[in-house]
């Protein structure tokens, strides 16, 4: 029994000894906290993933409080890297922040394949969600009642829809979903129905409209004239250097290595 | 030493009834309280994430009630018959048969139901009455009504089956014919039983929230037949992932509010199950 502990002891010390010793190779170690935008959930998990495969001593956390959390928190030093799904203010910038766009998130406006209609000013689409315009004839279509698909509150989509199109708590939803999946089954059973979607998860039992005679692409997106689209920021200190592990990580997210991840995880890269 | 590990295992239950027992109405009370009980339970309107916030779950009660009402008013008649049926008039084969569709129906996960409902039911009400779009508390209280079908069955043909032998000997030996005895006989005898599988069929369908929330539309409606409505459980399981703050906390209140309803549920079932062994 003694000789077993004895053994057992051994065994453990033998591991502590071996951690140790793998701390003392070249690799790096650490903790990258990101805090802010619950929209780029998925964009900054997929990152994660990746990044922490490829560098095991480094841990990267996320936490999903907002982008104005997440902007506060860079400016107070709680976090290393902040995210943000809208641009920088003007005095945010004064006050030392740097934004550097990580990625476009663009939203398609999807309709039933059988609606006539296929292009919409902004505008319209505003008028659309807050009630304004009812009946698609109003807007060149079938004489029918429009039926507002969106998301739950609290969606990245969601807020991100209703911050461009400038509508936020004024949407008249007939039906609130919780997944994107959702939206799009649901717009394509119904004729009348109108909902919006990351544009990497449209598929082709939905229509996704013009906006402004332009159609929703990663190029319309990325030379900015398809309208309903935001930018995904990260934020730093102008004047105050990242940590090794900070930066090793921010250098791989903005660099062409991560577009790949950042497409599939929804969002349309910068490079 | 046996014992004492039955006793620990039973004690294991136990354990995790109270912790979340204590965990809810420790999390769900904050909230109650920074709201007011009052504006909570009644208030009309529900916008959590909006500058001004306002968490009012009368909407949510009141569509939890009448959900769960529809269900019954539609589940308990088709159940009740089909019990009736299988228990004292159908042939063996029939009842195997139809005794195995029933335990299958009891089997397929509610997210199952959800989906047929989305893609089946939603636009066959919608094309059925005429509206823009099917997702309504109709839609639910059909889905809710399917899904409840089982356990009324279930309980109530065991009810049905404990009826003494002797008493519908009795009652076809003084010539009543057997509908009449079962209806006048069996059914009266079995009462308790039948009021406890009800009693099952609510607790069900207030607890159910994948199937509802794929169907109902989940907009914080005051409930109408035809409208857009937002259950209790579909209130907490749609907010949750992206709530923080009195957000989240009054989603626990919520759970709260949906628990002592449950309680309820459950005492009232004792009631009746207590009640049939006495009897």
């Amino acid at each position: 029994m003694k000789a077993r502990k004895i053994v057992a002891l051994a065994l453990a010390a033998l591991c502590a000894v071996s951690m140790f010793a793998g701390c003392g190779k070249q690799e790096m170690t650490g903790t990258v906290t990101t805090d802010g935008s619950t929209s780029m959930e998925k964009v900054i998990g997929a990152l994660k993933e990746t990044f922490e495969a490829d560098n095991e001593g480094i841990t990267v956390t996320y936490n999903p409080t907002g982008s104005g959390s997440g902007i506060t928190a860079v400016a107070e030093g709680r976090c290393d890297i902040g995210l943000s799904s809208r641009d920088l203010k003007d005095e945010e910038i004064a006050a030392g922040l740097t934004g550097t766009v990580l990625a476009y998130d663009g939203i398609a406006i999807i309709v039933n394949p059988e609606n006539p209609v296929s292009d919409l000013t902004l505008k319209d689409i505003a008028k659309i969600y807050t009630g304004e315009i009812k009946n698609w004839n109003e807007v060149g279509g079938n004489d029918a009642e429009i039926v507002l698909i969106g998301r739950e509150a609290g969606s990245g989509t969601r807020d991100g829809f209703e911050s461009i199109t400038k509508t936020a708590e004024k949407c008249k939803y007939r039906q609130e979903l919780t997944s994107t999946g959702d939206v799009i089954t649901t717009v394509a059973g119904n004729p009348a129905a109108i909902g919006y979607a990351s544009l990497a998860s449209v598929k082709d039992s939905v229509k996704a409209l013009k906006v402004g005679g332009i159609a929703p692409s990663e190029t319309t997106i990325k030379d900015g004239s398809y309208l309903v689209q935001r930018n995904f920021v990260l934020v730093t200190k102008t004047d105050s250097k990242l940590s090794d592990a900070a930066q090793k990580f921010f250098d791989y997210i903005t660099s062409a290595d991560a577009s790949e991840v950042i497409k599939t995880a929804g969002a349309v890269p910068v490079k | 030493m046996m014992h004492s590990v039955f006793l620990v295992l039973g004690l294991v239950t136990v354990g995790f009834v109270l912790l979340i027992t204590v965990y809810l109405v420790l999390s769900g009370i904050p909230a109650i309280r920074e709201i007011g009980l009052f504006q909570f339970l009644f208030g009309k309107e529900w916008a959590s994430t909006a500058a001004e916030p306002s968490y009012g779950i009368a909407p949510f009660i009141l569509t939890s009630v009448y959900g769960t009402a529809g269900a019954i008013l539609i589940g308990v008649p088709v159940g009740f018959m089909t019990a009736v049926y299988l228990a004292k008039l159908a042939p063996k084969q029939i009842k195997t048969v139809m005794e195995s569709a029933v335990s299958l129906l009891a089997g397929i996960p509610s997210v199952v139901y959800g989906l047929v409902g989305m893609i089946v039911l939603v636009p066959a009400v919608r094309k059925l009455f005429h509206l823009p779009d099917g997702a309504s508390l109709l839609a639910a209280i059909i889905v809710l009504a399917i899904i409840i079908l089982p356990s009324i069955i279930k309980v109530s043909i065991t009810a049905l089956e404990a009826v003494p032998k002797e008493y519908e000997d009795a009652s076809l030996a003084l010539g009543a014919t057997p509908v009449e005895t079962c209806f006048r006989i069996s059914v009266p005898a079995a009462k308790s039983g039948i009021a406890a599988a009800i009693v099952l069929g609510v607790g069900r369908a207030i607890g159910e929230a994948m199937a509802v929330m794929m169907v109902a539309g989940n907009v914080a409606n005051m409930p109408s037949l035809f409208g857009s409505v937002r259950f209790l459980t579909t209130a907490i399981a749609s907010e949750m992932s992206y709530s923080a703050g009195l957000q989240r906390q009054a989603l626990f209140s919520i759970a709260l509010v949906l628990f002592l309803f449950i309680m309820l549920i459950n005492a009232a079932l004792n009631f009746f199950l207590k009640r049939d062994k006495e009897g």
